[in-house]
């Protein structure tokens, strides 16, 4: 059993005034402890939602189906409150946007110590120098005054350092990290993963990086999944996506990254046209409409997901390089 | 350094609108109909209307009149009634009343609509969100001297559980007084009750969906933790700032309402020196008054401040 996260058929939906939202459809996936994967789309391709869905962060309004195993244990049927109990501890968050996601009355000290208290059940003055070693940890200088700062005091990069330092302060065994990198200064985007990276090895931990941006999970990643339209189009371990790319949408994602080797002045290659509207599914393959290889077949018939013998899986009846 | 600073831009401040104030009063008193000295002297002649107009400065211009009243309250000497007496004993036999009342009030408005607005918008669309809303809005609907009147005939006269009016003071033990308060206290209550309640559902609401609060949620702390620590706190700026305003609001509902319960404040007063053309006292209550509102809103400034660090910047 060296699973840490097993999702089976899993399934979002929001109840929403123009009917059923599809946001995350059918996705089977598995992640062993201390892997680390990057699901990878454009915005709106569900990768948040599957994310947050799968720790049991959401309103209401969603309806989850299928299964989510953590640790060999079913949590997708589990209360709000059992589900909880993981929280942190078991898994945790790293969230996209670090100048939202801290509260901005409270000090840096007390949103750190907090979890340590109310979770691990620690003193005052432990939690307190608990906090001051994870700051230290995540390279924050003088962790002591950013300690009583409060977060509109400190820079984006020192933030999101912080909310790391928040979602690793009680060691969880899976962290997600949702565009960790995305609201940062480029500069600043690098140390951010460095980090994260580091923190990984050194915690043991299985981290599911989900980003827009290829060239974050090229570095970061065992294993990569690309989805489209809430559904993984693709998923390879990382050197075998990058060298043998099988999905189209793959392959007009990795187009459209700016290259420094083309001189300026050019264009920039888009995917043109947009995300098929999430209410009314479809006939064919999803990415049909978008695709430049796309046939009559593509349009009216629903693509299947192909295992290959290597492991790598695509959702396409004409993938690139031939079907082997 | 810069503390002291922004202390002494505080004061001059609360000095200016002092003064502004008192001065606007100072004329629109003056616009009263009716001249005094007929109603001190009716047989007066006209000899002896002018000396009395005199002696009491009206025949003096706006500003030699207000300067008259000023340089005297920094004497010490804070007016006479024209028809006998000093203002200094009247006012301090009627601030402490009214400013029973008006605290009162805001502890118990606070005190029942910081829960009822918490749980509303955690409870966000459910019945008792409902019923709590519609409650609200229609007894806040209401006037107060309306309200006012209703309870002390049914509680004070029908049920007879409390007495439907009068007042004691502390001094003469602490169950009466209460006794006493209850009733004009939840009349004058009901209004800013339905108010705060509203802006703190509103407001928590606002905050439910942001960002931090799904950081919070992810440590796997309790909603109850989350309402309360980390959402409360962020959205109670707004409920300080309108329990601030809403002081100006509660000073008047308390003129009428001491009215009503024969409570003898300074709303007592104010009509009795309304009535009788004291343009002295009047002058002397009103700066009183508004010394009052003005410190209440700077301590509130303070404490906002100190909840929300995002706000001390932009102060001073």
């Amino acid at each position: 059993m060296s699973e840490i996260l097993k999702l089976s058929d899993f399934s979002v939906s929001f109840d929403t005034p123009r009917g059923d939202l599809h946001a995350v459809r059918g996705v089977d996936l598995s992640i062993a402890k201390g892997e680390s994967i990057g699901i990878v789309g454009e915005s709106g391709s569900g990768k948040t939602v599957l994310s947050r869905a799968t720790m049991g962060l959401m309103p209401s309004t969603a309806t989850c189906t299928g299964t989510v195993e953590f640790k060999g244990a079913v949590i997708s049927n589990l209360s709000r409150a059992e589900v909880r109990k993981n929280w942190g501890t078991g898994m945790a968050m790293v969230f996209q946007d670090p100048m939202t996601s801290l509260n901005p009355v409270r000090r840096i000290g007390s949103q750190l110590m907090e979890a340590l208290i109310v979770r691990l059940g620690m003193s005052k003055d432990q939690a307190r120098a608990r906090s001051v070693e994870l700051l230290e940890r995540v390279r924050i200088p003088d962790p002591y005054a950013a300690m009583k700062k409060y977060p509109g005091e400190l820079s984006g990069g020192m933030r999101q350092r912080i909310v790391i330092a928040i979602a690793i302060a009680c060691t969880p065994e899976l962290l997600f990290a949702d565009e960790p990198t995305t609201a940062l200064d480029v500069t600043v985007q690098a140390q951010v993963l460095e980090l994260l990276a580091e923190l990984r090895q050194e915690f043991n931990m299985a981290m599911i990086l989900v980003t827009h941006d290829l060239g974050v999970v090229a570095g970061q990643t065992d294993r990569v999944i690309v989805m489209y339209a809430g559904q993984i189009v693709e998923a390879a371990s990382t050197t075998d996506l990058f060298r043998n790319m099988k999905m189209p949408y793959t392959e007009a994602l990795m187009k459209s990254i700016p290259r420094m080797d083309q001189s300026s002045g050019q264009r920039l290659r888009v995917i043109t046209g947009r995300l098929p509207d999430p209410t009314t599914p479809e006939p064919g393959c999803s990415f049909a409409p978008r695709c430049e290889y796309a046939t009559d077949k593509c349009r009216t018939e629903k693509p299947p997901l192909v295992t290959t013998q290597t492991g790598h899986q695509y959702r396409c009846f004409f993938p690139i390089g031939g079907s082997l | 350094m810069k503390k002291a600073q922004s202390l002494l831009i505080r004061f001059s401040q609360v000095a200016l609108v002092l003064l502004g104030a008192t001065f606007l009063v100072s004329i629109l008193i003056r616009q009263l109909p009716g001249d005094v000295s007929l109603l001190i002297n009716p047989v007066a002649s006209e000899a002896e209307r002018a000396s009395l107009r005199h002696e009491l400065g009206l025949d003096r211009n706006y500003f030699s009149a207000y300067w008259m009243w000023l340089s005297r309250m920094f004497q010490g000497d804070f007016g006479f009634f024209i028809f006998g007496g000093k203002v200094l004993p009247v006012l301090k036999t009627a601030i402490p009343p009214t400013l029973q009342l008006i605290f009162y009030t805001q502890i118990v408005a606070l005190t029942v609509a910081v829960p009822l607005g918490v749980t509303s918008a955690y409870k966000q669309g459910t019945r008792f969100d409902r019923f709590t809303s519609t409650t609200l809005f229609s007894l806040s609907s209401i006037p107060n001297f309306g309200i006012g009147l209703i309870l002390s005939l049914i509680i004070g006269v029908k049920i007879g559980i409390l007495p439907p009016s009068g007042y004691k003071p502390i001094s003469e033990g602490l169950l009466d007084h209460f006794r006493l308060m209850v009733l004009p206290v939840l009349t004058l209550a009901i209004a800013p009750i339905s108010t705060y309640t509203r802006l703190l559902r509103a407001e928590m609401i606002g905050a439910l969906r942001e960002d931090y609060v799904l950081l919070a949620l992810s440590k796997g702390l309790s909603d109850r933790r989350i309402l309360l620590r980390h959402v409360l706190r962020p959205s109670c700026t707004t409920l300080m700032t309108s329990a601030a305003l809403s002081m100006g609001g509660l000073i008047g509902g308390a003129l009428v309402i001491e009215i009503i319960f024969v409570i003898p404040g300074m709303g007592t007063q104010l009509a009795k020196a309304i009535g009788m053309r004291e343009f002295l006292a009047i002058q002397t209550y009103v700066a009183f008054i508004a010394l009052f509102y003005i410190t209440f809103n700077s301590i509130i400034d303070f404490l906002i401040g100190v909840v929300d660090p995002r706000t001390r910047n932009r102060r001073a």
